[in-house]
């Protein structure tokens, strides 16, 4: 009977042991996202990005010689003023040693100067717009930045589409539009094309009704039309230009990149082109891996931002290895010094400015999963 | 000068959602002298209805019985929002119809924020694609014009149900009921009017319409959330304060100039300030003519 | 001692207290003294608008709008002109921020006086549901204008603010409007306000004049919420346009009718309980051992925001302090009264 007791209590004690240890041994890291609200398609799909990463770093053995990842994350739903109150309980009261967010660049520059202060690294997977690196040197991005995105464009409608006559319809409720209309305009401008119309409207969800600047736009007779908003107005923008017989073709940002551009926009967004970060139809090995694993685990097509956010925490995992500790400052340090890292969405590397140099891709619209036409490099 | 006939066009097509919900809260106010903020909410459920109706009963209807199909959704929805808007009624503004007019007026906007965002949580807040119930094409032979046939749809149904309503409110004894209740609530009441059927019929006739104007804006905009509802909502309420609150023909001649005037500025170089110009207008109605284009000026007796 | 000595004392204790507080703050943690300061401007904004709303009896929905001007006009004038006056202190200093500070918030309250000015006067014509309409048309016109307004960022809001508030300034703001709002109801001119709520024929018979008092309380009311504007500024440090809409406004309201309308201190109480709350639900939403579905709709605030307003009016129309609705009045302002916007013959 003693016996059995005695090794009950040594199981238990060990057990207990066992169980501290493992939780003093995990890693926090926090991310927030639009999980809800008028971009919910980016926060869920990098979201799920994120969660195919973790599980498969928590299955290669973790991090730091054994130890696991946990993430918290928090819904900032779309709307101005979540993320810094959901930033700050992460880095206060969570006590993360690590911050991935956000895809849109308002919400990423609103909560960077938190994370910036409390000296804790932030990695956004996908906003575009160049100040949000510009908070601090704790602020990092895998993505490339809009400066790049505009020009790439331009250079597609110069090149490709041979358009020397550009209208632009600007959503000034946001500054990843407003900031990728002035590059493009800057490129298409210096390089011969002509603006001939900037119209512009309020996204987030309220305006819906766009004919009366396309009617305006149709009046200036463009080769095309740049609209760099996010998914949810341009399919609703391109079947209202269709029916009021606008035949040009429609060119966008990665804000296009949901599978709501095709279920929304229909017929009539078909055959438009679109900047972004990757195409599922790559047939690099790397890409098809991440896109059978992520349809497995999901069940659905992954779209750009997933891949962000899988890429994002990859670097993330290494840079806590690099650093060797869960200290802040080398964590900056190793992240700093990314190069070459191989991810879904290309070759990253960090810039002294700590945005990724990489190439993007030019990819038609359709329906039945969009097209690959051409890849840019910076 | 041919872009302003178009923006016409446009404003006009416009013009018919906010007059459909408009004349909502026109009746409403009518009766009841109160302004039911969660109208625009019904606009949004009756979209929705659409949206969960659409799959289930369209393909039913193929082929050349397709607008019956359609017909057939569109009434259904407005059924439902009837049903609906006589629900909120009950449960919420009937209790209270001995309160003071702001206790009333607290509980709508609590009805209205609890439609919208229990619609995030029931529907999910991310915008969904409303299914094509008819295609969207320019029509020919209009010339330098373009008009399309959800433009056409739109209009031709708003000056139905404007028709069927006047009828009603013209011709039945409930209509006359409810213009009597409109006119003088106690000597209604003394003359037998039952004071809630009215009024339940009265919210039921209102709902029904801004089921309609959901459907048809869904069919126009093909993107729906549960917030779609607020803007075009409080723009009806400016339309109807702009015919003159309480006026049936004010309500739908308003609902027109407020999307006209807000398609022009939109399509002018200061198209963001499209939305406060309907503010900026009934802010002036307010001021200069509160009573509205049709209404009559109310005196009041101390 | 009587009553007024009482007050002052109050105050003076509160601005000691909130001193104090302020000099430890570095120890708590940061989320947790975000949280607190954010129920120091929620009690501000709360009784600011009960002035309006609840003495006054004028219904706003707009108060968002005071709040966004008076946070942009601070945030603009810390940013860009407060160098020169920094410059003539010696520089950036505790000392010089204690200067500038009060100055910068008094500059966003003045500027959303002005607003409230703006809006208070067409107001002095409309009653019940169209006044509420109208002061929701200005929250949002005033909305619409700044995020068209490119020199303080317009829709990509204003970011790169000087965090300059602290506990100390924002309680002590918030003692400091509690005490100028209850002192100002309980003298014989503020008696006016009441008599403006409830009954403005006969306060106007009894030769009060209810333009000045409606004006007043709007400027009034305003003034503070600008105040409270450029605190929330100077602690987030990044501010945007649609971050001061309608649900901000509906927020406020929700704040004062429960705390009841005409009770400062009710109206202080629930200000702190709903933030709090707020706060809270965050957290429940993360708890994993709560079913799905109870996590799911503490996600949603809104919804149980608006079960609540409901559920109050229904059941609780005066709130947790405030007095019943006057019934005698409520026959002649209740639904089947008379045709048509009630225009005052004048």
């Amino acid at each position: 009977m003693k016996s059995h007791l005695r090794i009950g209590f040594i199981a238990l004690g060990l057990t207990f042991l066992g169980l501290v240890s493992t939780r003093a041994q995990e890693i926090v890291i926090g991310q927030y996202a639009s999980l809800t609200g008028s971009e919910a398609t980016f926060g869920i799909n990098s979201s799920n990005g994120v969660a195919l990463a973790l599980e498969e770093t928590n299955s290669h053995g973790g991090v730091l010689g054994g130890r696991k990842i946990k993430i918290i994350t928090e819904d900032d739903q779309s709307k101005p003023g979540q993320p810094s109150a959901a930033v700050k309980k992460l880095v206060s009261s969570d006590k993360v040693i690590a911050v991935i967010g956000e895809i849109a660049s308002s919400r990423s520059l609103e909560a960077a100067p938190i994370c910036q202060e409390a000296k804790i690294p932030m990695v956004s997977p996908g906003a575009t717009n160049a100040r949000v690196t510009e908070v601090g040197d704790y602020i990092f991005r895998v993505c490339f930045i809009d400066p790049f995105q505009g020009t790439v464009m331009a250079k597609f409608a110069l090149d490709n589409l041979k358009a020397k006559k550009v209208a632009i319809l600007t959503d000034v409720r946001n500054d990843y539009s407003v900031g990728l209309t002035q590059y493009f305009k800057e490129y298409f401008q210096s390089h011969g094309g002509q603006i001939v119309m900037e119209r512009s409207f309020s996204g987030g969800g309220t305006d819906r009704d766009f004919r009366a600047q396309l009617t305006a736009i149709k009046s200036a007779q463009p080769d095309a039309i740049f609209v760099p908003g996010y998914y949810t107005e341009a399919g609703l923008i391109a079947k209202q230009a269709r029916s009021l017989g606008i035949k040009v073709p429609l060119l966008g940002g990665d804000g296009w990149d949901s599978p709501k551009l095709s279920e929304i926009g229909g017929s009539a967004i078909e055959g438009s082109y679109f900047s972004t970060h990757f195409s599922p139809k790559d047939s690099n090995p790397k890409v098809q891996d991440f896109v059978k694993k992520y349809q497995a685990k999901f069940g659905t097509m992954p779209d750009g931002m997933a891949p962000l956010g899988y890429d994002a925490m990859m670097v993330l995992a290494q840079a806590i290895n690099t650093a060797g500790s869960t200290d802040g400052a080398k964590i900056r340090d190793a992240l700093a010094g990314v190069k070459n890292f191989d991810g879904v969405t290309g070759r990253i590397t960090i810039d002294p400015k700590r945005n990724a140099t990489k190439a993007a891709v030019v990819l038609k619209v359709n329906s039945k999963g969009n097209d690959f036409v051409a890849s840019v490099a910076p | 000068m041919m872009q302003f006939w178009q923006q016409l066009i446009n404003g006009l097509s416009l013009g018919a959602f906010y007059a459909l919900i408009a004349l909502g809260y026109t009746m409403v106010y009518g009766v009841l002298r109160f302004i039911n903020f969660a109208h625009g909410d019904v606009f949004m459920l009756g979209a929705f209805c659409g949206y969960y109706l659409t799959p289930r009963l369209l393909p039913h209807f193929t082929g050349p019985l397709a607008p019956v199909g359609v017909t057939v959704v569109l009434v259904a929805t407005m059924a439902i929002c009837a049903i609906i808007g006589i629900l909120i009624e009950r449960l919420a503004y009937r209790p209270l119809r001995r309160m003071p007019k702001l206790t009333v007026l607290i509980t709508a906007i609590g009805v209205s924020l609890f439609l919208e965002y229990a619609g995030q949580f029931v529907f999910g807040a991310d915008p969904k694609a409303f299914p094509e119930l008819m295609p969207d094409r320019a029509l020919e032979n209009t010339g330098a014009l373009t008009v399309t046939t959800t433009q056409v749809a739109a209009f031709a149904v708003t000056l139905l149900l404007l028709v069927g309503l006047t009828f009603v409110v013209k011709r039945t004894r409930l209509g006359m009921a409810m213009r009597a209740l409109s006119n003088n609530s106690t000597a209604a009441a003394l003359m037998g009017v039952n004071i809630d059927t009215v009024i339940s019929f009265t919210f039921g006739l209102g709902s029904a319409l801004a089921g309609a104007a959901g459907i048809l804006y869904a069919i126009s905009y093909p993107s729906i959330d549960p917030l779609m509802g607020v803007l075009p909502g409080i723009k009806a309420f400016v339309a109807a304060v702009l015919g003159g609150i309480g006026n049936i023909p004010g309500a739908a001649v308003g609902g027109l100039i407020l999307g006209g005037v807000e398609t022009i500025v939109a399509g002018s170089a200061y198209s963001t300030y499209r939305d406060a110009i309907a503010f900026a207008i009934l802010i002036i109605i307010l001021l200069f003519r509160p009573a509205g284009l049709f209404g009559k000026v109310q005196v009041e007796k101390v | 001692m009587n009553y007024r000595h009482i007050k002052q004392l109050a105050l003076l204790a509160a601005l000691v207290l909130a001193a104090v507080a302020s000099h430890f703050s570095g120890a708590i943690n940061a989320y947790y003294l975000q949280v607190v300061l954010f129920i120091g401007i929620n009690i501000i904004l709360a009784t600011s608008l009960n002035l309006i709303n609840g003495y006054t009896g004028q219904f706003s929905l707009g108060h968002a709008g005071f709040m966004a001007v008076g946070a942009y006009a601070s945030a603009y004038l810390s940013s860009e002109h407060s160098a020169g006056l920094f410059h003539a202190l010696g520089g950036a200093s505790a000392f010089s921020i204690a200067i500038v500070f009060p100055l910068v918030l008094l500059g966003g309250g003045v500027a959303a006086a002005l607003a409230g000015l703006i809006v208070g006067v067409p107001s002095l014509r409309l009653k019940g549901d169209y006044l509420a309409i109208v002061t929701l048309g200005f929250g949002e016109i005033i909305r619409v204008m700044i995020q068209n307004t490119d020199a303080v960022g317009g829709p990509r809001g204003y970011s790169g603010i000087a965090g300059y508030t602290t506990l100390f300034w924002t309680y002590a703001v918030a003692a400091l409007t509690i005490y100028i709002v209850v002192s100002m109801i309980d003298s014989t001119y503020g008696r006016g306000f009441l008599t403006v709520r409830d009954d403005e024929i006969a306060a106007e018979a009894i030769g009060i004049n209810t333009t000045r008092y409606k004006v007043t309380a709007f400027v009034l009311g305003a003034f503070f919420a600008g105040v409270a504007g450029g605190l929330y500024a100077h602690t987030t440090t990044y501010i945007n346009p649609s971050g001061f809409d309608f649900q901000l406004s509906v927020q406020i309201v929700i704040m004062v009718i429960l705390g009841g309308m005409g009770s400062t201190a009710g109206v202080a109480f629930a200000a702190i309980l709903l933030t709090v709350l707020l706060e809270y639900l965050r957290f429940v939403a993360g708890y994993e051992w709560l079913p799905d579905i109870v996590r799911r709709i503490a996600a949603n605030r809104m919804i149980i925001f608006s079960l609540v307003l409901i559920a109050l009016m229904l059941l609780r129309p005066q709130g947790l302090f405030g007095a019943l609705p006057r019934m005698a009045s409520a026959g002649r302002k209740s639904i089947k009264s008379g045709p048509g916007p009630t225009i005052p013959t004048r």
